[in-house]
């Protein structure tokens, strides 16, 4: 069994991957605390970061969809049948039997089934969620300029962009735990850093 | 869309950098502006050179018949406000209110009782029912516009101010000087604060009584207890806001503009509420910086956070007024009156119980300026408290705004039969006064008669409720409430209902599927960890 190393992951695309993470997880701390669920920058401060943070990751995915678009790296997400079962019984049994990972990243084909079916549902669902509901919570003052105030709650807004929130932790407990499964407990971490991740 | 492109732009620097020190920037606030120069005279006349004037006046009418010889409409100004009649009618409903008409939370009402009541009239002579309201030597000039401070008015003497030296109170051993009318009328000029101040600061019958927003502490108000009013800065007066047109004093606590819209009005423009802090600030009155406290505007009075507390002095404002131990004498049988620690009046054997604080937190209300007072006849229901007013408005109606309140409670003698809020002759020196012969039945007896009022003879007391919107007493800016305050869990607004007030509201059901979702996602990783590792080690 030899360890071989393959580019992964691009220049641009660890950047956004870091700086997203960093923004993601700094959102959830400030969010949280304007959901009211503990104290720590205080409520008004907490609102400013929140809000600068949303822009800065809003001109972050800017960049990122035009390299996604221009690179032709979008399909990396296109949700596949082919070895889904296959990895739920590598996750479920052969993980803890040593069994090879039953699939072999390429540069042309970064993410397993799963991680395509996951990341899909990020992009597609729980930002999508994040973002709608998000723009209204922020623009709350202009509702009724827009003409929406009679459509429109802040009760529900808040609460779909919360339950978006929940959403996205789930997510992260599981993506960051998911990285150490790996060729070695490390390797997707070194790729996502590096660029370069060893397989068998 | 200005506040936009700033955000994006900030977000953009912090993107390009990812520095973390952007995210702290704010600008510093602007510098306070130079304070004006003290007032000086501004008038074109000179009383003092005015024969008409050069006299020695015997008393306030004959004043104010040599004011009506040049001020020709003056009086019949005067008689169309609140000032000398004492009465509003509501727009709406056509209920007459007014100090005449309503029942207050303190001394209640003046029928039976005008002789010490109109110290506060703006004019001579109100003693009964019988009172002339045409008539217009009877309107004092001198109470609003004098500028000696010496002109005085004491109960007792049904608006004429003191023409001869008189000890007051009685037995107290202070002596008040009798007013040179002749000096003061030839030194008339605007009202200033101490002339207002005279009756508005010692509503209730005692310094800060009765707003909770004014006492004599705004006689000369530092910067932190009044940002407007501050002497060694802006010093306004009372008249800067409560602007006055032909007598009329804008800015009545009867019909509140309780939601003022749109920019700062421009001078010249026809103005509906003068008085009003959107008057001169609009309501979009924060830098773009802070846009956001703008949104809040369509929901919550600008006093609401820019009053954090009223009665911000040692002078206080009291709490509540309970009618019910009037009449109880001191361990010697005889009257008793007690301070409290600050030296304010706790109790007195006229007239009952009274609790005082400094430093209050509002308590808060929807509020669309509409108020319902209870008048006297009101029918009232004694197994509940009487609202002795209510503020009107709600969350869905767009006239209303979330507005501070001095909530202000007692108990007050009612008619247990009829139902009735009762009138008292508190005043006077007759066998009927409460305060002579502390015998409520024939001070009620005597009060009721005067008013037209049926009484049954059964009296009792009822815990009442008196709601006043907080205006007055504005701080400054770094003192207004922090977002944290109603954000919050327990915060200020932790009552107020029909609003989504993010940190204090939230679905307790997402809240606990969503805590439970992480927490399962976390332990379904850690066995799944946890089993990775057992299993290695028994392949190692």
């Amino acid at each position: 069994m030899t360890v071989e190393k393959i580019y992964v992951f691009k220049r641009f695309e660890r950047f956004w991957h870091w700086s997203q993470a960093l923004l993601i997880i700094f959102m959830m701390i400030t969010g949280f605390e304007v959901h009211g669920s503990y104290e720590l920058f205080g409520f008004g401060k907490a609102v400013s970061l929140h809000t600068v943070a949303a822009w800065s990751l809003i001109s972050l995915w800017v960049f990122a969809i035009f390299w996604h678009f221009t690179t032709g790296e979008w399909k990396q997400y296109i949700p596949t049948r082919e070895k889904v079962f296959a990895m739920i019984g590598f996750y479920s049994v052969g993980i803890f039997r040593g069994a090879p990972h039953p699939f072999r990243p390429t540069t042309l084909k970064k993410h397993n089934p799963l991680q395509r079916l996951a990341y899909l549902g990020v992009l597609l669902f729980i930002g999508p969620l994040l973002w709608f509901t998000g723009w209204f919570y922020l623009f709350f003052g202009d509702w009724k300029a827009w003409g929406v105030d009679s459509y429109l709650s802040l009760e529900w807004v808040a609460f779909f962009h919360t339950a978006g929130a929940f959403m996205m932790l789930a997510f992260f407990i599981a993506h960051v735990y998911l990285t150490t499964t790996g060729h070695t407990p490390t390797s997707h971490i070194k790729a996502m850093i590096t660029g370069w991740e060893e397989v068998d | 869309m200005l506040p936009i492109y700033r955000t994006v732009l900030s977000a953009l620097a912090v993107f390009a950098m990812l520095t973390a020190s952007a995210f702290a920037a704010q600008a510093k606030p602007e510098a306070a502006p130079a304070a004006p120069s003290a007032s000086k005279k501004v008038s074109t006349a000179d009383h003092h050179k005015f024969k008409e004037l050069q006299k020695n006046f015997r008393t306030g009418p004959e004043v104010t018949a040599a004011c009506l010889i040049c001020h020709t409409e003056a009086a019949k100004q005067v008689q169309h406000t609140k000032h000398w009649t004492w009465e509003s009618t509501d727009p709406k409903t056509g209920q007459k209110r007014g100090k005449k008409n309503i029942i207050n939370n303190y001394c209640t009402n003046p029928t039976s009782n005008e002789k010490d009541c109109m110290a506060c009239h703006a004019g001579y002579g109100w003693k009964d029912s019988s009172f002339d309201f045409k008539v217009e030597k009877n309107v004092d000039c001198l109470v609003c516009h004098d500028t000696t401070g010496t002109y005085r008015k004491l109960p007792g003497d049904a608006g004429h101010p003191v023409y001869k030296r008189t000890e007051f109170p009685k037995g107290s051993g202070k002596i008040v000087e009798a007013v040179d009318l002749r000096k003061v009328a030839q030194s008339i000029g605007k009202p200033g604060r101490t002339n207002c101040g005279a009756c508005h600061f010692f509503g209730g019958g005692a310094n800060g009584a009765k707003h909770g927003d004014l006492s004599s502490s705004l006689q000369h108000p530092s910067r932190y207890l009044d940002v407007h009013m501050d002497e060694k800065g802006l010093n306004f007066s009372c008249a800067t806001c409560h602007s006055t047109s032909s007598h009329q004093v804008s800015g009545s606590r009867y019909n509140i503009s309780a939601a003022v819209k749109g920019a700062p009005h421009i001078r010249g423009k026809a103005d509906d509420s003068p008085a009003a802090c959107q008057s001169c600030h609009g309501n979009k009155p924060h830098p773009q910086r802070m846009a956001r406290l703008n949104q809040h505007t369509d929901k919550i009075a600008c006093q609401t956070c820019h009053i954090p507390e009223f009665a911000r002095d040692d002078i206080g404002t009291e709490r509540s007024w309970d009618w019910s131990t009037a009449t109880t004498m001191g361990p010697d049988g005889k009257p008793m009156v007690r301070k409290d620690s600050a030296g304010r009046r706790a109790f007195d054997s006229k007239k009952g119980t009274w609790v005082w604080e400094s430093y209050v937190i509002p308590e808060y209300r929807w509020f669309n300026g509409q108020s319902r007072f209870q008048v006297i006849g009101d029918k009232i229901d004694p197994t509940k408290v009487v609202k002795i007013n209510e503020v009107g408005g709600g969350p869905n109606d767009p006239e209303s705004r979330i507005w501070p309140t001095n909530v202000h409670r007692g108990k007050q003698p009612y008619d247990k039969v009829n139902l009735t809020l009762t009138l008292q002759h508190t005043g006077g020196e007759d066998d009927t006064a409460l305060w002579h012969n502390y015998d409520w039945q024939k001070a009620i007896k005597a009060g009721m008669k005067a008013g037209g009022l049926p009484y049954s003879g059964e009296y009792g007391f009822v815990e009442t409720e008196q709601t006043w919107p907080i205006t007055h007493m504005v701080a400054p800016k770094d003192d207004a409430l922090r977002c944290e305050q109603c954000h919050s869990k327990n915060g200020r607004l932790k009552d107020i209902q029909g609003v989504y007030l993010p940190s204090r509201d939230g679905n307790k059901v997402l809240d606990t599927l969503g805590w439970t979702l992480a927490l399962l996602t976390l332990i379904g990783v850690l066995v799944h960890g946890g089993i990775r590792i057992l299993t290695a080690k028994k392949e190692g």
